[in-house]
């Protein structure tokens, strides 16, 4: 178990803008703490970086205290599951699952004893004799785990690997996923472009853009707190509201909106929000009603089980409590403290 | 309600293009591979079948049957043990080396290098020299006297009186047995070896990126790496470069023929050379065609193995 962390990292690829630009970055011992951002933002590389499998242009890497930066990746205790799992499609799975063990030069009883933990901890005991291209997505997933976990190392580094799963499994392997890194409590950092994945499982979560971090919290505090807009509408679906008025952008989540007389008993200031509804999407649990505030295109979201009058082409008077409305600055986008 | 069966104006059904119809298309477009494969490789092969037992000569082009009298006066002559073995003894070989230097070659290639565009050309090149061009070629760097081999040789103290290769100015290189067999190998092995570099570094390049970082996260160092996950990741396209090889060597004649006419006394002759020496300069077309036949066994278990890898790949 240690902590990762990172400073002053930068990696530029070419003449192009760099691809991860200057991240500073700690995680708690134990932690899972989730890297999240829009394709391209740099996750990847960074975490890639983290492992070892790509140079720094400048900065370093620490884990546990060591600066890493300089090791190759096997000499920095740590184990990757890729977006394709990258299991040794000619190994069955018991020896894949050995593999790091016969690379330690671990003493042959010692492998079976480890890898029938390892296997026992994931649940496929079942399948090591096994070739991975007989499985399942989710029992290579499990596989994968399953040789990240067989040499006990300080970090697991987790690049997207729910993304290869169809829905239906990814909830339930999330569910799972997250059961295991609490059960062995080591360090992982997990890449991922999916919000709920980061919301669902993540300790803290890095929102990063354009190889920088914009904001480092708990998925509390990145999707009720955002620092700039980036976050605020990155995080969401659908986004936050974001609506300029005397040169800032005020910012509130399509939930907070509601007819006036439905927020009055909620204790707090009312912020009036006059709402021209356009379209509305009838989704069995939600509604969403699509229109426009003071010009600018809205959304407001509506469980099924309220009875609030949304019809197209009609005014609303709606509002939002002073305390969910968020203010930004209209040029920089940065969050503009105090009350809106 | 409507109902859905209203009343249609009669139906004008619309027909299908006689060029749309796969019934004809695919037979058109098959025919022209079709005539191709008949007139030349079946109707050739059906000839030298009936060739190897009849009595043909160039002087008397009647085929009677002999039945398989050819091919028993083949194997009782002296020469066919010679080339028999030879055959086998070329392929084999050659075939050994060129799956070790290729792999080591794929290997370079594939690293990132400065001037790697220039070395891989340099490497294909003698595949695209046509072989008779090459094996004039190498006739010339073994020539008896002026060979440049043998100069460099004598230049660095290895050949001339007193020396490891002895006391004369030449190696002699296809005048005595041991050395014309050693220098067709060795051309063979020049020969094929681009063909087998290149499809081993397509088979390289074609290992996921994902399996090979994986592999160094989890510890593996180049030799564990080389040996636990690269070659056996590249068995099956190695058995591709293998059998492209043997059909390749197994079936040539042409560097036998300008390099050393089968000499010195038939110690480098191969089944194709001795055919076409019977056959073509001999006149002798029936035993010939017998001598080619003896390649037909093996050459059509290589070619079932191909067909075979080739459904694997296609199905998985």
């Amino acid at each position: 178990m240690a902590v990762v962390e990172t400073r002053g990292l930068v990696k530029q690829f070419g003449e192009n803008a760099p691809a991860v630009a200057g991240i500073d970055l700690a995680s708690a011992d134990g932690e899972f703490l989730v890297l999240l951002g829009p394709s391209g933002c740099g996750k990847t590389t960074l975490l890639r970086m983290i492992g070892g499998l790509e140079p720094p242009t400048a900065g370093d890497i620490l884990i546990g205290g060591r600066v890493v930066t300089n090791l190759p990746p096997r000499a920095r205790q740590i184990a990757m599951v890729f977006q394709s799992y990258a299991l040794y499609p000619h190994m069955s799975v018991a020896n894949n699952i050995a593999f790091p063990l016969k690379a330690a030069k671990v003493p042959k009883a010692e492998q079976q004893k480890k890898v029938a933990w390892a296997a026992g901890i994931l649940g496929i005991e079942g399948l090591l004799d096994r070739r991975p291209r007989q499985l399942s997505g989710g029992q290579r997933q499990r596989v994968a785990l399953a040789r990240a976990l067989v040499r006990e190392p300080n970090v697991f580094l987790l690049d997207e690997p729910l993304s290869n799963l169809d829905a239906q499994r990814r909830a339930s392997a999330r569910d799972e996923l997250q059961g295991f890194q609490r059960r062995v409590g080591t360090t992982t950092i997990y890449v991922t472009h999916d919000q709920v994945e980061a919301m669902g499982m993540g300790d803290r979560i890095a929102v990063i853009n354009q190889g920088r971090i914009r904001q480092l919290g708990t998925p509390r505090e990145i999707y009720d707190d955002p620092a700039d807009t980036f976050v605020a509408t990155f995080l969401g679906s659908p986004p936050m509201n974001l609506i300029p008025r005397n040169g800032h952008l005020l910012g509130f989540r399509p939930e907070h909106v509601a007819p006036r007389q439905m927020l009055e008993g909620a204790g707090g200031d009312l912020v009036p929000i006059h709402f021209l509804a356009t379209r509305e999407e009838y989704l069995g649990a939600e509604r969403l009603v699509y229109g426009e505030v003071e010009g600018t295109k809205a959304v407001a979201r509506f469980p099924s089980t309220v009875d609030v009058p949304a019809e197209p082409g009609r005014g609303y008077e709606f509002a939002v409590l002073a305390r969910d409305l968020k203010r930004f600055d209209a040029a920089t986008g940065l969050r503009v403290p105090g009350p809106a | 309600m409507s109902t859905i069966a209203a009343a249609h104006p009669p139906e004008i059904r619309e027909r299908r293009y006689l060029l749309d119809r796969e019934g004809v298309l695919g037979p058109l477009m098959l025919l022209p591979a079709v005539v191709y494969i008949v007139a030349l490789v079946g109707f050739p092969l059906g000839l030298a079948i009936a060739y190897s037992m009849s009595d043909v000569t160039v002087g008397d082009q009647g085929l009677d049957w002999v039945g398989f009298r050819n091919f028993v006066d083949v194997a009782k002559n002296g020469t066919f043990q010679k080339a028999l073995r030879n055959t086998f003894i070329f392929t084999l070989v050659s075939q050994v080396l060129v799956l070790t230097l290729a792999n080591i070659l794929a290997l370079v290639l594939s690293a990132d290098f400065k001037g790697k565009r220039l070395v891989r050309f340099l490497v294909l090149l003698p595949w695209t020299t046509p072989i008779a061009l090459g094996a004039i070629g190498w006739l010339w760097l073994l020539d008896p006297v002026y060979s440049p081999i043998d100069w460099v040789l004598r230049q660095v103290n290895l050949l001339g009186p007193g020396t490891i290769f002895g006391p004369r100015g030449n190696m002699y290189w296809t005048a005595k047995a041991d050395l014309a067999q050693l220098s067709v190998l060795l051309i063979h092995t020049w020969r094929t070896l681009p063909l087998a570099t290149v499809i081993l570094l397509a088979g390289l390049t074609a290992i996921p990126q994902d399996v090979k970082d994986a592999a160094n996260v989890d510890g593996a160092g180049f030799w564990r790496q080389l040996i636990y996950i690269r070659i056996p990741l590249l068995l099956p396209i190695m058995a591709v470069a293998t059998l492209f090889g043997m059909v390749f060597t197994f079936t040539d004649m042409t560097v036998v023929y300008v390099l050393t006419r089968g000499g010195p006394i038939d110690n480098t002759q191969v089944l194709a050379s001795w055919a076409y020496f019977k056959g073509i300069e001999g006149g002798n077309l029936a035993q010939g065609a017998a001598i080619a036949m003896f390649l037909f066994p093996v050459l059509a278990g290589v070619a079932v193995l191909m067909l075979r890898m080739a459904r694997r790949t296609e199905t998985t």
